[in-house]
């Protein structure tokens, strides 16, 4: 279950500041509504950086109690696109706009066994769901991949807290993470089809053990990652859309959706979900000008390389030298 | 100190239980095999089950996509279940593995799975927010479960709010009233007692009857064990309340004059009345108890005919509790008056209103500051 609620914006006010790790700065909110978050969830933080004003998700670390606290950590980039940079400047007294915690990665509790994988400032996402485990005597194991050991928030307590169940990779000291062995001895491991990953990290961290979790031929429902639907490997573009049997042709801005255009023109096409997973909003592809982007999780890689279907609610055409145009069946 | 704006709700006909708490939804025995279980938990359905290597699990009863009950379902594969619809499979973590007619699952689809820690003889699941879900903080019935003890009970569907149940067992002045064939005596009421809110967060209501004579049950009982037993007794009832809602009954008694009140329980029997009670509706609850003992440990005879009693005795509370609360439903307009012997019953009620209170700030239950306060009649 995805986030169901709307997010409903606050004034916060910054309590406290410190620097958890080199380059990670802990940042203590309050006055957000009350309540505990739950493990996985995150902020909005709207941020000003030079381009304008924006929006930057920050997972909540800590949070609780009747003053409605809740703690982000944030790793200072050098290619920021200014949100880091802001929140880095941030001293306590200043106010900032933010949501209430939002959920996009659950924890599930109750699998067989339990990996969580976090790489760099990924930890974020991840320290409460440990603490959890933890305290239901799950059988958890904590993985915790980083560059340099002064760039790891956090290591110091969550080895003293997780013990043996703690396993730490550290590229400059000569342990980085054989991703290909984590998963290799997951699959042969008795649970391994029962054992649920959960991931968070830089991306080719995640894209890793994505293609060694479906080598092994793994359960996909049982890897779990914050973003479910993909961005995309190419930037959105306008492009063309024919539905010969309908008579129509419309374009899709780079800021809308192929679902929305043939609304907006007049086809009367099924949908539900609107993030790619249901399937429902599926058409049949007859002709593609460019390359189709799927970005949707509901077609398998197989029904992909066919080339026949797209979702219409996520997926998009890619123009390859000169404008994408595609062509649908009657929806 | 007791917030003033709470007391409407420390004196409720209905009163609200609290989520962040371990409750007991079944025996042990009572999910077994291949079955699922559908039981209500504190107002939530669930699902509950075991996989193939034993391990209890209990899921929100009803199916992501169209909300089919899954306790209608085939418990299929090493810890999965399959929705008798549409034929949906969850894992024991919520997730869904199977979906029909498609060629991936949608990764959003999922099943609350509630955690489920099996102690004491009983499955005890936590409904409320995850992240305070201690098992340290579930009850001490351990003589459920001890070599030292030997016992058995069974579960009553009693049909009123639970703290009734809870208000029942604070107060054992009732006993000369409504089990007069049993276990009731005048001197119950005749006797003082003595309400202490322990440090640790409990209750304890005390009470000795020194040189009465012993009720049919207790000098039944007592020949088990003494068979040329006669005589009068020294009798004690000592009641510990675990928040949210269990209540484990030291309860005995032994020959007049030799000791019992100062330690020396070894002319005597000693059982356990092991009581927790898990609301299931806001007018109905789950009440699980058993009876043990400390003597005579081999023989099932005695096992059975202290259940069986148990039982008899029982029975004529739950009648008193939905007469009870058929009274209360049909005066809707009347409020409760509390007694001198409602002291037990009415820390109980300000400990959930503490319980109660801090959920709705997103915490836990601060430790009682200045808990001791006794009070004697």
């Amino acid at each position: 279950m995805s986030s169901g609620a709307a997010a409903r914006w606050v004034d916060a006010v910054v309590v406290a500041v410190s620097d958890v790790a080199t380059g990670v700065r802990r940042i203590e909110l309050g006055g957000p509504p009350a309540g505990r978050a739950a493990p996985g969830s995150h902020v909005d933080v709207r941020v000003h950086t030079p381009a304008g004003e924006d929006v930057r998700s920050y997972s909540v670390v800590e949070s609780g109690g009747a003053d409605g606290r809740v703690v982000v950590s944030v790793l200072h980039t050098r290619t920021s696109r200014g949100g880091s940079r802001f929140m880095h400047a941030l001293r306590p007294g200043d106010g900032v706009r933010v949501t209430q915690p939002l959920q996009n990665f659950p924890l599930s509790v109750g699998s067989a066994r339990h990996v969580l994988l976090a790489g760099g400032i990924g930890i974020t996402a991840l320290v409460e769901a440990a603490r959890v485990l933890r305290l239901l005597g799950a059988d958890y194991r904590f993985v915790y991949v980083g560059r340099t050991r002064d760039r790891m928030a956090y290591l110091a307590e969550l080895e003293a807290l997780h013990g043996d169940r703690m396993r730490v990779h550290v590229d400059d000291e000569g342990s980085p993470l054989d991703v290909d062995a984590l998963v290799g001895d997951i699959a042969d491991e008795d649970l391994g089809r029962r054992t649920e990953l959960s991931m968070c990290g830089p991306i080719r961290l995640m894209e890793a053990v994505r293609r060694s979790w479906s080598d092994r031929e793994l359960p996909s429902y049982n890897l779990r990652f914050e973003t479910f639907g993909s961005s995309g490997w190419f930037e959105a573009e306008d492009f063309v859309v024919r539905v010969p049997e309908l008579g129509i042709e419309t374009r899709v801005g780079a800021d809308s959706t192929l679902l929305d255009a043939l609304i907006t023109a007049g086809a009367d096409v099924m949908f539900d979900c609107r993030k790619g997973e249901c399937g429902l909003c599926v058409l049949a592809v007859t002709e593609v000008q460019g390359t189709i982007d799927h970005r949707d999780v509901f077609l398998s890689t197989a029904q992909r390389e066919r080339g026949d279907r797209i979702c219409a609610c996520v997926s998009r055409v890619a123009g390859v030298g000169g404008e994408g145009v595609l062509v649908l069946g009657p929806p | 100190m007791p917030p003033l704006e709470n007391h409407d709700r420390v004196t409720a006909k209905i009163f609200p239980h609290p989520l962040n708490a371990w409750y007991a939804a079944a025996w042990d025995h009572e999910v077994a095999g291949g079955s699922i279980l559908a039981r209500r938990i504190a107002d939530l359905p669930l699902a509950i089950y075991r996989t193939s290597d034993g391990r209890p699990v209990a899921l929100a009863d009803a199916c992501w996509h169209r909300l089919a009950p899954l306790s209608m379902g085939r418990r299929v594969g090493e810890d999965e279940v399959q929705c008798p619809y549409h034929g949906l499979r969850y894992n024991s973590a919520g997730r869904c593995t199977s979906m029909p007619a498609q060629e991936t699952i949608n990764p959003s689809a999922m099943v609350p799975s509630y955690p489920v820690v099996e102690r004491h003889r009983y499955l005890w699941v936590w409904p409320g927010d995850v992240t305070l879900a201690d098992p340290d903080l579930i009850p001490d019935m351990h003589q459920m479960s001890s070599d030292e003890w030997a016992g058995d009970g069974l579960t009553i569907e009693a049909q009123c709010n639970y703290q009734l149940v809870l208000d029942n067992l604070m107060d054992l002045t009732h006993e000369e009233f409504v089990h007069g064939a049993s276990i009731g005596q005048s001197e119950l009421s005749d006797s003082e007692f003595f309400t202490r809110h322990e440090e640790d967060g409990s209750v304890t209501v005390s009470r000795w009857m020194l040189g009465v004579p012993p009720p049919p049950f207790w000098s039944r009982i007592m020949r088990h064990r003494f068979p040329d037993f006669a005589g009068p007794v020294d009798r004690w009832q000592i009641i510990h309340y675990y928040a949210p809602s269990t209540i484990c009954i030291d309860v005995g008694v032994a020959v007049a004059g030799t000791g019992a009140p100062q330690g020396d329980r070894s002319q005597g029997v000693n059982g356990y009345v092991m009581n927790t009670i898990t609301p299931e509706t806001e007018r109905s609850s789950h009440y699980f108890w058993a009876f043990m003992r400390n003597f005579r440990l081999e023989s099932q005879q005695i096992t059975t005919e202290l259940r069986e009693g148990v039982r008899g005795v029982f029975a004529e509370d739950e009648a008193m509790l939905t007469a009870q609360q058929r009274a209360i439903d049909a005066h809707p307009d009347h409020t409760f008056y509390s007694l001198n012997i409602d002291a037990g019953g009415m820390w109980v009620r300000r400990i959930l209103d503490r319980m109660l209170a801090a959920e709705e700030t997103g915490g836990q239950a601060a430790e009682p500051v200045e808990p001791v306060a006794a009070r004697r009649r």
